[in-house]
């Protein structure tokens, strides 16, 4: 059907017109139906439009120049699989395994080796000592607290002897007077104490309390 | 098979649940340590601080910590004129070597063994930018050695001043609470040389454990509850004056 037949009265309408969404022609007319309310239906705008080549969207000719961005996606793909490829190797398998740290590192501080055996290694081999200590004063004194850190001495008791105590050090260390002990702790002022005897010249270190007073109490 | 948005709804809150489990990952393999069955703590008595300085050897001895820095040490505090804002904190090589006489002897003095207090919510395991620091599933603190930068933001972090950067490894440092011992079934070396018991390795979750009797039947503190770090270090006999 011709748009001339049925529309007389526009002068330029001489060419078929067809409306294919898929097929437009060079040229179409143009226009909107609007409703006259009587039964009929009238064209208004009806224009003429001509139809070029390719008309690109407005957002593709604000972009015309759209190369350089497609090489900085690129190179940041490339560069984004380089980096999971990367983690892949660099990061440890244990990491995250109880949390945003290395698993491993727990098995790595535990498995530091120990210098202080604890007391009670010390007691099954040297029961005399234990002995003697148990029913002392220094009773809930560890052994290591005075002779130092021995598990070296657990693990080669032939070849690695403990050192001889110095008491003036050690003696003082704890029982020297100061203020700001605990007031049922008990505390000498060395200097007037002793006149410079040794300590265990009167106390055995192991069980401190001098017998003649024990025997008193 | 259909779920309703009721179902739904119940759901999600129980795979939230479940997730959490598989994220916490199962536990360290080892056959006589299981970091589910612990969370540990320490008990510091400070009525019982005699400030001998056995527990600061003891940890330099054990943990090879180098000269002049400490993972724990013993302050010194003298409280003046009963001026609970102006106190006097000394604490000279760690307290290992002793203190000297004060030159002043009215006020109150007492000492605070002072060491990680191996906070549940940890502000230095939060700002670490590389995952070294870490609360562990038995709840200590630690740090990963080879993960550790030695960007310093921990001690920065730390406001109880427990951390230093080693001047070795230049990794950041602390108490590890001597978790190859009690990893071990041994106390840590601190509280093993302690001779008046005022250190005492706390297992929380272990209901035999002497100190939970402690801790009910005693008023406890720990340091700065304010800043609600979930300190695991608690005080008895703790004075207001300590900062």
């Amino acid at each position: 059907m011709k748009c001339a037949q049925s529309h007389p009265d526009v002068p330029w309408l001489t060419e078929p017109c067809r409306s294919s969404l898929f097929q437009l022609p060079s040229e179409a007319c143009v226009g909107r139906t609007v409703d006259r309310l009587d039964g009929l239906w009238e064209i208004v705008g009806l224009i003429k439009e001509t139809y070029g080549p390719f008309q690109p969207p407005a957002a593709m000719i604000a972009y015309k120049d759209v190369q350089h961005l497609f090489r900085l996606a690129t190179v940041f793909v490339i560069g984004f699989v380089l980096f999971l490829i990367l983690r892949a190797f660099l990061v440890p398998k244990s990491f995250g395994q109880f949390g945003h740290y290395r698993g491993d590192a727990l098995q790595e501080i535990a498995a530091r080796p120990i210098s202080y055996a604890g007391h009670e290694v010390c007691e099954a081999c040297h029961t005399d000592v234990f002995d003697l200590k148990k029913h002392g004063r220094h009773a809930r004194v560890a052994c290591e607290s005075c002779h130092g850190p021995l598990e070296n001495h657990v693990d080669d008791p032939g070849n690695v002897v403990p050192a001889k105590l110095d008491t003036a050090l050690l003696c003082v260390r704890c029982h020297e007077s100061i203020p700001a002990k605990p007031m049922d702790f008990p505390q000498v002022n060395t200097a007037e104490h002793s006149a410079e005897l040794p300590c265990e010249t009167c106390h055995k270190p192991h069980s401190p309390r001098i017998e003649t007073e024990e025997k008193k109490k | 098979m259909k779920i309703t948005r009721r179902q739904l709804l119940i759901l999600l809150p129980a795979a939230a649940v479940a997730w959490k489990y598989v994220r916490a990952g199962t536990p360290q393999e080892s056959p006589n340590y299981n970091t589910s069955e612990h969370w540990w703590g320490m008990l510091l008595d400070i009525t019982k601080c005699i400030g001998c300085g056995s527990c600061v050897h003891a940890c330099q001895l054990e943990n090879h910590v180098p000269d002049g820095y400490f993972r724990t040490w013993v302050e010194r505090y003298v409280v003046r004129d009963w001026g609970f804002e102006h106190v006097s904190v000394d604490s000279p090589d760690g307290g290992k070597n002793g203190y000297p006489p004060l030159p002043w002897d009215q006020g109150k003095s007492f000492f605070v063994p002072k060491m990680c207090n191996q906070c549940a919510d940890s502000p230095c395991t939060q700002v670490c930018p590389v995952g070294a620091t870490f609360v562990s599933p038995d709840g200590v603190v630690l740090v990963d050695p080879k993960y550790c930068l030695g960007c310093r933001y921990c001690v920065q972090a730390c406001p109880y001043g427990c951390r230093f950067i080693n001047p070795e490894t230049r990794t950041a440092e602390k108490c590890t609470l001597c978790y190859h011992r009690i990893t071990k079934g041994l106390t840590t070396a601190c509280c093993e040389a302690c001779p008046t018991g005022a250190r005492q390795l706390a297992d929380l979750k272990d209901p035999n454990d002497p100190v939970h009797e402690f801790l009910k039947t005693h008023s406890v503190q720990v340091l700065k509850p304010h800043l609600a770090t979930g300190s695991k270090a608690f005080y008895n006999g703790l004075d207001g004056s300590v900062r």
